[in-house]
């Protein structure tokens, strides 16, 4: 498979009341044609800002680009001038965000808006413009799209706007979708229609998805390769399957273990992660998950572990492999156990 | 767990009027938000109300507390007839129903230490007085899991799974016997989530205390409750024990709903088949005629138009509202027969 993004070694940060906060902290991925890797973690683990940094839609102040390379295409997004990356974003890289009812004009009609696009990057005429809209309001499955696409925002329900949102996302076909709690805001019934949705079109597109969610469900059913992020580290990064059977990190394990069970038996009682996320203004040495983590070593307290392979394809960054594999041999002890309770 | 009643629902209604207008306001419709609903709460034990955004769960719950009136119907709780109470005796019996809101942030005051915030109920039900006070708010932070020497400080000192403490121990400050949690864990992230819910789990253990336990997400609610009601459009349409509900859904809905929730595991949801379900739930302004249902429902046919469907207990302890569910049934374990051979 063809490498369409390669992020490498990404640093962003923020200023608050004075305070340098490290909110991304040498991240680096790569993103396949037309696979799903979806970015999972808790709120300020840094998974949004690393996505909203490849789209260069980091507001500047507070935030900054320490350092880091986006490949895209061979060129680096990160270093293009503000019009070269006008021309890439809604283009050939687009994104979906959680609300569409602020991401949306509410003063212009969803056609308007999904038209501009067009015009913009393809040059398109204002009735070819609203014919391909209307196009794509039926891809998406808003029916009589002929009647709706003058509608405004307001006039359609929170799952009618998430599409109208892909609708614009897709118009210009583009080769990578980044798609950041497409679902969160949304009622379970409507969430299972846009992920539907959403793996329809891209089979139907071809494009790669970065999919960005807090919700390990959701991404069970969607990525295809998984990497969890901690406190603005990638701490394990490896196809879907085995991070949910086999997660190798303690965070990965310790969020497993806190999610209640829909489908087995008996009630058992929740194995919470203890303490909080650590304060990203006041970084320690040492590995971020250590003060909450029972596997801790002596030396999590002041080296932090690189993202390193384990096994083929499957990297923690972590001194201890929580199934009990030795991290520089790849071999497990006890293969199996994680999920345990 | 005992078989005592502590709650008897029976009828209840809570109406809105919609209006429109400033200085000429008038009425443009009635938003019947709970529809006669009738169900009881044994002492000790959990009721899990689950549903989608608008289905009037929240409402519901506001209606049982007194926090707004309902239109008609009636609430006995510990054999005393809420509706009708008012002024001094309604406010004796509200010290025995307390609330836990969603939003921590937004349910406490920014301007008041923690330690006024829980104070405050203690004195105002004349709990006790002087150092009385001081000792009973240290005890209830220890209770649930804060150091009462952070009874000085502000909610915004504090992370959200924190100050979501701080509003249990603002329930808990005038020893009530039942609790009404509006979605009490769903701002919080996952590894925060576990440790709340273990605390509500274990204080129940320990204070005999009886829950209302409204949310939407379906595996906490299976986990934490005894008995589960579902929820469509202001009517209840299924009411079980958790097990009941979670492995032998009735009603089409509860079947849909179950379905759609997104599993951790990516080899289940693979091998998943989904029942779907079209469309948005319909406004409670106009709800359709007969099951509120019917116009999302698969098996829907003439007499769900023309007759609403009554919640009948169809087995021990399992109510379903539905006119088809033993041939729905019959026809769900057919075709997993078919997969099965």
């Amino acid at each position: 498979m063809a490498r369409v993004l390669e992020v490498r070694d990404l640093r962003v940060e923020f200023r608050s009341r004075g305070k340098r906060v490290r909110a991304v902290n040498g991240v680096s991925f790569h993103l396949d044609d037309g696979e799903t890797l979806g970015l999972v973690g808790e709120s300020g683990c840094g998974k949004s800002v690393t996505a909203l940094s490849i789209m260069r839609l980091i507001p500047r102040p507070p935030g900054r680009i320490v350092e880091g390379e986006a490949e895209f295409e061979g060129r680096d997004l990160l270093a293009l001038s503000d019009d070269e990356i006008r021309r890439v974003r809604g283009n050939s890289i687009a994104m979906v965000f959680q609300d569409p009812m602020t991401s949306l004009n509410p003063v212009l009609s969803v056609g308007r808006q999904i038209g501009e696009a067009l015009r913009v990057h393809r040059g398109m005429g204002r009735l070819a413009a609203r014919k391909r809209t209307i196009e794509l309001l039926e891809q998406v499955g808003i029916p009589s799209a002929r009647q709706r696409v003058d509608d405004y925002p307001h006039q359609f329900s929170g799952g009618m706007r998430q599409r109208v949102m892909i609708a614009m996302a897709l118009s210009c076909e583009p080769r990578v979708l980044i798609a950041d709690e497409p679902t969160t805001a949304l009622d379970v019934t409507i969430q299972a229609q846009i992920l539907e949705l959403l793996k329809r079109l891209q089979g139907e597109l071809g494009m790669a998805m970065i999919l960005i969610t807090h919700d390990l469900g959701v991404m069970a059913g969607v990525a295809d390769r998984v990497c969890v992020m901690y406190a603005g580290y990638i701490v394990e990064s490896a196809a879907v399957d085995e991070a949910f059977k086999l997660p190798r990190h303690p965070y990965t394990l310790g969020l497993h273990r806190s999610l209640p069970n829909l489908v087995r038996g008996p009630r058992q009682r929740l194995v919470p992660i203890e303490g909080l996320p650590p304060d990203l203004a006041n970084p320690q040495p040492g590995c971020p998950f250590q003060p909450r983590c029972q596997f801790r070593l002596d030396r999590c307290a002041n080296e932090n572990p690189d993202l390193e392979e384990v096994t083929p394809l499957h990297a923690i960054a972590c001194w201890v492999d929580v199934t009990g594999g030795d991290r520089h041999t790849g071999q497990p002890r006890h293969p199996g156990v994680a999920v345990a309770g | 767990m005992s078989a005592e009643e502590l709650l008897r629902v029976s009828n209840l209604k809570v109406y809105f009027t919609q209006t429109r207008g400033v200085l000429l306001r008038h009425g443009t419709g009635i938003v019947r938000a709970v529809d006669d609903v009738s169900f009881s709460l044994r002492r000790g034990e959990t009721l899990g109300l689950v549903g989608e955004s608008g289905s009037g769960k929240s409402s519901l719950g506001r209606a049982i507390l007194q926090l707004r009136r309902p239109t008609s119907g009636s609430v006995l709780f510990e054999g005393v007839e809420l509706t009708t109470l008012s002024g001094q005796r309604l406010r004796r019996l509200r010290r025995k129903t307390q609330m836990i809101f969603q939003d921590p942030y937004a349910s406490l005051n920014p301007r008041m230490t923690v330690g006024r915030i829980l104070a405050e109920p203690i004195r105002l039900h004349r709990l006790t007085s002087g150092a009385g006070v001081r000792r009973r708010v240290s005890e209830l932070l220890h209770l649930v899991g804060l150091n009462p020497d952070f009874a000085h400080r502000y909610p915004h000192e504090f992370s959200g799974g924190q100050r979501q403490r701080i509003g249990i121990a603002r329930a808990l400050a005038v020893n009530p016997s039942l609790i009404v949690c509006d979605e009490p864990v769903s701002a919080l992230d996952v590894s925060i989530r576990a440790q709340l819910i273990n605390l509500l789990e274990d204080l129940q253990q320990r204070l005999q205390l009886t829950y209302l336990f409204i949310a939407h997400d379906l595996s906490v609610v299976r986990h934490i409750s005894d008995v589960v009601a579902v929820m469509y459009l202001g009517k209840l349409v299924e009411v079980a024990d958790s097990d009941d509900v979670y492995e032998d859904p009735l009603h089409p809905y509860t079947q849909a709903l179950l379905s759609a929730v997104p599993i951790p595991d990516p080899d289940l949801e693979r091998r998943r088949r989904r029942v779907r379900l079209e469309g948005d739930i319909p406004t409670a302004l106009d709800p359709p005629s007969g099951c509120r249902f019917r116009t999302r429902c698969q098996y829907a046919q003439q007499r769900c138009s023309d007759e609403e469907p009554a919640l009948v207990e169809v087995r021990s302890g399992h109510s379903v509202a539905c006119h088809f569910w033993e041939q729905i049934a019959a026809t769900r374990s057919a075709a997993m027969v078919k997969e099965v051979s």
